[in-house]
């Protein structure tokens, strides 16, 4: 009974010292607190962009188009019901585009390539098309840069003709990529396949996410899809690698290096702090505490404090990352949990490691040498 | 005397001198690190970038339509305009020359082999040209870096072909056999894979391809491969309608529309434009990267700042038993000012130094490891870190010595602080 009464009364002590020492040191327990708050927070708004800017800088290559390319082995056109079936593939994790493709006649014999395709979908396939206006009606005609030179002035109406079928189309606005496209004219694909009945032959895709997940989805499209051939833009994936693998080992050594430094600037801070209260120590030691008991206050104080400036530092950390995406990418990163249990030990062990050194020191010193302020 | 203070004050506080001088020696070398690497990032992003192949066609300037479909060429070869082999190197002779990283001509071409019809593409693998005292190498293995061959590169002027992975497997060839190209033999040296429509082409030198068509020195395109500025409001105005100043502003800077303007200058009877698939995502990518690296190092610098001031503060504020016994044999408080500002500003100068040379090794070691290629440091930058570290110090000890100056000297010696 006696010993639980003075258990519980230590107890209580020991918490009140604690307090007490924050309390009544308000400005130096501020400035130590400051110090490791700002570690914490440069910590976590580093790991955070660190672990989401993959995820943001995807979305801008996902810029560069399709990465995955569905096409025939001798190019025929594809089963008409495909199209469904890739995207229920899918699962709303990329955009596929259908393209069908014939060589038609201009009234005057000359030979152009004639494309049908969905122009809502490529028009976010393919974000790098310079067009002055997209189709909307039927049998408009998006007219490459160098057919609509070929053809004269833009606007008049023409015929094309394939296999002995004709079809009349208004060229509503030009097509300029630098690439093949300029020498082709795009219909849709309603339109296209009432003039030819030539489905598509090729259906492209932009997939969102990791190398290894559109491997694995190149894999399964290829098991369902036996007769077509399923293959992977080499061009755009491994570029893409690339950058991302460079962007994440610059981030990963900014933060290491960041949090190193802090970490250091924090261990002095809380030295000073630490050593600054040697008299207190002295004055414990004194009047009758143990080692144990005054190596044990410190602990304790030194990781209340981490874990309090983790904390408060990693709020701080998650609003310093969202602004930087969203003045940079245009997209908030979202706070990355998973980061909180890392900063907390961080933050507990640098405290922790701040206190062992004056805790070496004083265990060497008499008390009595410390109070005459030698 | 005050010479004396300082030099002794450094010898006997040697604990909290090194806290100090260690605190301002990381901070200033992280900024100097990443300063120095938010500044070059840019360039070397734009080079990595150049992963992604071509960013600039040069074609005929008087072409027909291309007929292609699925990499076949239905267009008569007799077809269309070419250009000349022979001005090719002048591309090394123009203003932008440095910033061209490889370029490859292309000659497609439509061959029989057993009796089927196939595409044929002529380039350069990696031919070595001169302009002038210039020596480099042109072809595909510069501006087409993800083509990968199992076997061996043909030369470029040898008598062997690429065979790609789709031709390979159709046709049962494999590295070594010899395959006859209209009534040719060709040894194939190895096989190509590029994801591309030249899986299911032969890819040969440059020469084999003009001696099939019987026009040597053609070329029908050039892909250039240049490492460009991200695109702005300038650099989409039309040439022609500029003030002379601001043409030779956009002149010279390396715009995707200016390369391809001095490419055209450079070869006779030629068009030039950007790829915008390529140029145009690079530019947002590059920006991206390039503002995130900018932010990312301001909070840096600001991060380090604090810390570094605290750590001052802390070191200054244990000093006030030093202060006190200063002001009681009757040092006024400018002297004692003047002192503890003349240390941290010691101590600033010789972390700030120390820290720029230690930033510099890191700097040089982020590059080396990460971009393959050195991250230089610009010597301007040296009195601008010891500037911001002799700031930052000042404002960290500042509130510290003024509370120290203005602390009563009894209580201070008495130790009640």
């Amino acid at each position: 009974m006696k010993s639980r009464i003075l258990r519980r009364s230590r107890g209580s002590m020991f918490l009140r010292m604690l307090v007490r020492a924050a309390v009544l040191r308000r400005g130096r327990a501020i400035a130590a607190l400051l110090a490791l708050i700002v570690a914490a927070a440069t910590a976590t708004a580093m790991l955070t962009l660190y672990v989401d800017v993959q995820a943001q800088l995807r979305k801008e290559f996902r810029n560069y188009g399709a990465n995955v390319v569905i096409a025939t082995k001798d190019g025929q056109s594809l089963p008409v019901e495909i199209l469904g079936k890739v995207q229920t593939m899918l699962h709303g994790e990329g955009l596929a585009v259908p393209f069908s493709y014939v060589v038609a006649r201009t009234r005057d014999g000359q030979p152009v390539v004639v494309a049908g395709t969905d122009f809502n979908a490529v028009q976010k396939l393919d974000s790098w098309w310079s067009v002055s206006a997209w189709p909307r009606a039927p049998h408009d005609a998006l007219v490459g840069i160098r057919v609509a030179q070929l053809l004269g002035p833009q606007g008049k109406p023409f015929d094309l003709s394939f296999q002995g079928k004709t079809i009349a189309v208004t060229p509503t606005g030009t097509l300029q990529t630098g690439a093949a496209e300029d020498s082709r004219i795009y219909l849709s694909s309603p339109d296209f396949e009432s003039w030819t009945g030539v489905g598509p032959s090729t259906i492209e895709i932009a997939f969102s996410g990791s190398r290894e997940k559109i491997e694995q989805r190149i894999h399964e499209l290829q098991r369902a899809l036996p007769f077509a051939q399923v293959r992977p833009v080499r061009q755009i994936m491994e570029a893409e690698a690339v950058i991302l693998g460079k962007m994440r080992a610059t981030l990963l050594v900014t933060a290491i290096l960041i949090i190193a430094t802090a970490g250091l600037c924090v261990l002095a801070t809380l030295t000073g702090w630490v050593f600054d209260r040697r008299r207190d120590f002295a004055v414990m030691k004194a009047i009758g505490a143990s080692r144990r008991m005054i190596h044990g206050f410190l602990a304790a104080e030194a990781a209340t404090l981490g874990a309090v400036a983790a904390v408060i530092g990693f709020l701080v950390g998650i609003v310093i990352a969202s602004a930087i995406g969203r003045i940079n990418f245009h997209a908030p990163v979202p706070p990355q949990f998973g980061v909180l249990p890392v900063v907390i030990l961080g933050s507990v062990v640098v405290a922790l490691m701040a206190a062992v050194w004056p805790m070496w020191l004083l265990g060497r010193v008499q008390p009595a040498n410390i109070l005459r302020g030698e | 005397m005050f010479l004396r203070l300082v030099y002794e004050s450094f010898r006997r506080q040697k604990r909290r001198k090194l806290l100090a001088a260690i605190a301002v020696t990381l901070g200033a070398g992280v900024a100097t690190a990443m300063i120095a690497v938010a500044t070059d990032i840019g360039d070397k992003i734009s080079r990595e970038l150049r992963t992604y192949g071509a960013n600039l066609v040069i074609t005929p300037e008087e072409d027909t339509l291309e007929v292609e479909i699925g990499g076949l060429n239905l267009k008569p070869p007799s077809d269309g305009g070419y250009l000349n082999e022979s001005d090719l190197p002048r591309i090394k002779g123009m203003f932008w020359r440095n910033n061209i990283v490889g370029f490859s001509p292309m000659l497609p071409v439509n061959v029989t082999v057993n009796g089927t019809s196939i595409p044929l593409l002529g380039t350069y693998f990696s031919k070595p040209l001169s302009f002038g005292k210039d020596k480099f190498a042109a072809g595909v293995r510069s501006t087409h870096p993800w083509w990968k061959v199992t076997g061996e590169w043909p030369g470029d002027d040898s008598q062997e072909v690429l065979v790609g992975e789709g031709l390979a497997a159709q046709l049962k060839l494999q590295t070594g056999d010899s395959l006859e190209v209209n009534h040719e033999k060709h040894r194939i040296s190895g096989i190509l894979t590029s994801g591309g429509i030249e899986d299911d082409q032969i890819v040969a030198p440059l020469s084999i391809a003009q001696q099939i068509l019987g026009k040597p020195g053609a070329v029908r395109r050039v892909y250039v491969s240049a490492v460009t500025k991200p695109e702005d409001e300038l650099a989409r105005r039309d040439p022609a309608s500029m003030s002379p100043e601001m043409r030779d502003r956009w002149y010279c800077s390396p715009y995707p529309q200016s390369i391809a303007f001095q490419l055209q200058e450079a070869i006779p009877h030629s068009h030039a434009k950007q790829i915008r698939q390529v140029a145009q995502n690079e530019g947002k990518v590059l920006s991206r990267i390039k503002g995130l690296m900018l932010l990312i190092t301001i909070s840096v610098l600001l991060a380090s700042a604090l810390a570094v001031s605290a750590a001052m503060a802390t070191a200054m504020f244990e000093r006030r038993t030093e202060v006190g016994l200063m002001k009681a044999l009757g040092a006024g408080d400018v002297r004692v000012a003047a002192l503890f500002f003349t240390e941290a500003m010691l101590l600033a100068l010789i972390g700030g130094a120390i820290g720029f040379a230690w930033g510099a090794l890191l700097a040089r070691f982020i590059g080396r490891s990460i971009f393959d290629s050195e991250i230089s440091i610009q010597p301007v930058l040296l009195p601008v870190i010891l500037t911001i570290a002799g700031v930052v110090t000042f404002a960290g000890s500042a509130a510290a010595i003024r509370r120290a100056v203005k602390f009563d000297p009894v209580y201070a010696l008495r130790g009640e602080a």
